[in-house]
């Protein structure tokens, strides 16, 4: 096991280095920012809410917030557009049953580019943020400054310097005991945690291959409209676009590739893989490819095959599978099997994981010990993105090369009437992606 | 209309089974005769696994159908959902029918943001994980392309159909050990669907009426309305759904133990079976948890009126705005 190159904390393995630092982050307790003290200070031990970003999963994860069994209120929300800032609460109030948890008047609607900062200012004790993911570091950074706690979707970057920074701002976060969810909810989902505790005890002896899958068929395209700028048809059009997204193998394949690190308990080493533009290749589908395959190495030799595919009519799967020593499981199916005969199979309740990591988070920031999963969040986020500069590059790529690279997607300003990067197709052999 | 051998009836004594296309791509689908009669719905006290929802047991009669010979499989439902015919003609300069120019119109599904097939396979799979309201859009459009009516079946053509005639908890009797001839679900499916008519039929011929994956039908779940039955010869029994779940499924899956196969079993639709769909609003188009869900097509041998068809069309409960 060479050491340097090795992501893997300490060798510990991730479950012990999250009870490790929680004591820490119990430590820094006094000093913090505690919920619990800020909210007796004004007398009132309501969570308040704010919503940044607006879309279709902004309003999810802000309707699952406020059905939490707790005392929250959402008074504050953001979004680049006023036309999906006002759909988005439209919505919500069409559910009786968060009605009452609402207060957004007028004056607490932020339409913009630093509509984030204006919720974040807004009086808020937690923040959502489910904007397209590129925003999520500078958004995350701003919220921890800010002393908020955090639930963020994945994934939480879509380059190398994004990482690095929601590596930095989780750090700071721990310090300052502020809680930060990950919407990588797997890990909040039944099925996933009574197989994952079966595999970490050693169901099917060690792994040593992996393989993860999103094959799906893609997303929408809304098409550009007379008089929209460069900018805007961009964001609106954020999926098909890496300073925004990331591409598909980092804004969905994450979850799958995450599944693998988190029975793994570790991070890869090194990926090398291929990748194109085979159907999906008009101009209206901006940069991003329409097909990965990966072969990640980890540390101890083992690999993980990772395929992720937007073709409609071909073969679909959105899964992860193990082979290990003594057996083999489909984690995504919840069975383990051994010998070729079926050993385990859960057949217990399912849970509605996007509304248990709520649930699970805000508990925790009760609790005055929040979750932290920031760091995974970033790590496996890094992962997809070293898959996507090994197909864009065809080049093999190391991890610590991956995380050091200076390569920044970003544009260099935030506003409508700016230039957005212009889209260009990785070519294989000869894009520059570090 | 595109004219298929044997489709034309003027009465029950002329309908044959017959095979219906789909064009641009070709594909085919059977439909076999269903005779009008009087059954007994519903199961008795004393069957196995029954449920309190299943009585009391009530005399129903339904007017002569077709229906589906096999669940709708992904080749059919595909054409609708990807809109591939659409997308052909367009391909090959193709101009629309007068069929397709109606069916143009019917609205149809947004992409589905997963593989809605989980990895259990296409092709000749039934298709799965539709709302209610796909498939009735689904049976819009197909109507369309035919120029024959197509729709979901109510609860009680379902169970009449799937009875064949017999009295006992499943079509060929009451022994469950038999089951594995007939059917898939939990015990013998290894977790998956299976391609359509690989198991015996029901007497009437319909494949895969028990199992393999639950069926929709039209009707609200009303676990009172049995007994309001009692006692008299219900004609053609309908309970309009009035809100967006407890729409009834019937015939059991590949996911269920033998009890929810039962010709007389009742499932209503929850709205759980979305529960990983986690966008606001959550998509009026797909199931993300209802893998088990699929569907089968009737047509009466009489046509409905427009007014009638409104019945068994897509209802203000469940379709959204802007979506």
């Amino acid at each position: 096991m060479s050491g340097t190159r090795n992501p893997q904390v300490g060798g510990a393995s991730r479950r012990e280095f999250l009870k490790v630092s929680s004591v820490a982050a119990g430590a820094a307790l006094a000093g913090g920012l505690s919920l619990a003290r800020s909210a007796h200070a004004q007398g009132d031990d309501t969570i308040k809410i704010g919503l940044v970003g607006c879309g279709g999963r902004g309003s999810g994860a802000a309707s699952q917030a406020l059905k939490v069994p707790d005392n929250v209120k959402l008074i504050a929300v953001g979004d680049a557009f006023a036309d999906r800032l006002e759909f988005c609460l439209s919505e919500l109030n069409k559910d009786a049953g968060i009605v009452p948890r609402i207060d957004v008047p007028a004056e607490r609607r932020f339409v913009g580019f630093d509509a984030y900062q204006k919720v974040i200012d807004a009086g808020v004790d937690l923040v959502i943020l489910a904007t397209p993911p590129g925003f999520r570091p500078i958004h995350f950074r701003a919220a921890v400054d800010a002393g908020k706690h955090v639930f963020m979707e994945k994934p939480v970057a879509v380059d190398a310097p994004g990482v690095r920074a929601v590596l930095e701002a989780t750090a700071l976060a721990k310090q300052r005991n502020l809680g930060v969810g990950v919407g990588l909810q797997r890990h909040h989902q039944l099925p996933y945690l009574e197989t994952m505790k079966r595999l970490h005890d050693g169901a099917i002896g060690d792994i040593v291959s992996a393989r993860a899958y999103w094959n799906g068929d893609g997303v929408w395209v809304n098409p550009r409209q007379e008089g929209q700028s460069e900018m805007e048809y961009q964001m609106r059009n954020w999926y098909y676009f890496n300073w925004l997204c990331g591409d598909h193998i980092v804004e969905q394949h994450i979850h799958n590739l995450d599944v693998i690190n988190w029975v793994k308990n570790a991070y890869p080493i090194s990926a090398q893989g291929m990748g194109g533009r085979e159907v999906r290749t008009a101009e209206e589908f901006g940069e991003i490819y329409d097909h990965h395959a990966v072969e990640f190495e980890y540390a101890d030799g083992s690999r993980m095959f990772s395929y992720c595919r937007h073709m409609p009519q071909c073969w679909g799967s959105v899964s992860e599978h193990v082979q290990g020593t003594k057996g083999s499981a489909d984690i995504s199916g919840a069975s383990i099997q051994v010998n070729g005969e079926s050993a385990w199979k859960y057949r217990g309740e399912n849970n509605n994981p996007y509304q248990t990591e709520h649930d699970d988070l805000i508990a925790s920031i009760r609790s005055g010990n929040p979750l932290n999963e920031g760091e995974n969040g970033a790590r496996s986020s890094l992962t997809a993105i070293l898959g996507r500069m090994a197909t864009y590059s065809g080049r093999m790529i190391g991890w610590d090369e991956a995380l050091n690279s200076q390569l920044s997607l970003a544009p260099k300003q935030y506003a409508f009437d700016a230039s957005p990067p212009t889209p260009a197709v990785a070519v294989p052999g000869i894009s520059v992606v570090l | 209309m595109l004219e298929v051998p044997d489709s034309v009836a003027a009465s029950e004594a002329e309908m044959k089974a017959y095979t219906d296309l789909i064009t641009g791509p070709s594909i085919k689908f059977q439909m076999v005769p269903i005779p009008g009669g009087t059954f007994t719905m519903g199961s008795p006290d004393e069957e196995a696994g029954r449920n309190e929802d299943e009585g009391p047991q009530h005399q129903v009669r339904v007017d002569p159908f077709w229906m589906g010979k096999y669940e709708v499989t992904w080749d059919e439902y595909e054409i609708f959902m990807y809109s591939l015919d659409i997308h052909r003609r367009k391909v090959l300069g193709d101009r629309p029918t007068e069929n397709d120019a109606v069916a143009d119109i019917v609205a149809r599904p947004t992409k589905p943001y997963t593989d809605m097939s989980f990895g259990m396979g296409k092709q000749k799979f039934p298709a799965i994980s539709m709302t209610q309201l796909a498939a009735k859009k689904y049976c819009e459009w197909l109507s369309a392309k035919t120029g024959r009516y197509y729709r979901l079946p109510t609860e009680a053509e379902w169970e009449y159909a799937c009875r064949a005639g017999t009295k006992t908890a499943y079509f060929f009797g009451d022994d469950v050990s038999q089951l594995d001839e007939y059917a898939w679900h939990y015990a013998n499916s290894e977790d998956a669907y299976h391609e359509v008519g690989e198991k015996q039929p029901n007497p009437w011929g319909l494949y895969d009426i028990h199992g393999n994956v639950a069926e929709w039908c039209v009707d609200a779940l009303d676990s009172a309305f049995y007994a309001q039955c009692a006692d008299q010869v219900v004609e053609n029994p309908l309970v309009l759904p009035q809100r967006l779940y407890g729409r009834v499924v019937r015939g059991g899956s590949w996911d269920d133990d033998p009890e929810l196969l039962r010709s007389a079993a009742r499932r209503a639709s929850h709205e759980d079976w979305k529960m990983q769909d986690p966008q606001i609003p959550q998509s009026m188009w797909y199931l993300t948890d209802a893998q088990f869900v699929g569907l089968r097509i009737v047509r009466p041998l009489v046509e409905p009126s427009d007014e009638e068809k409104v019945r068994y069309a897509a209802d203000e409960h469940q379709v959204w705005e802007d979506n």
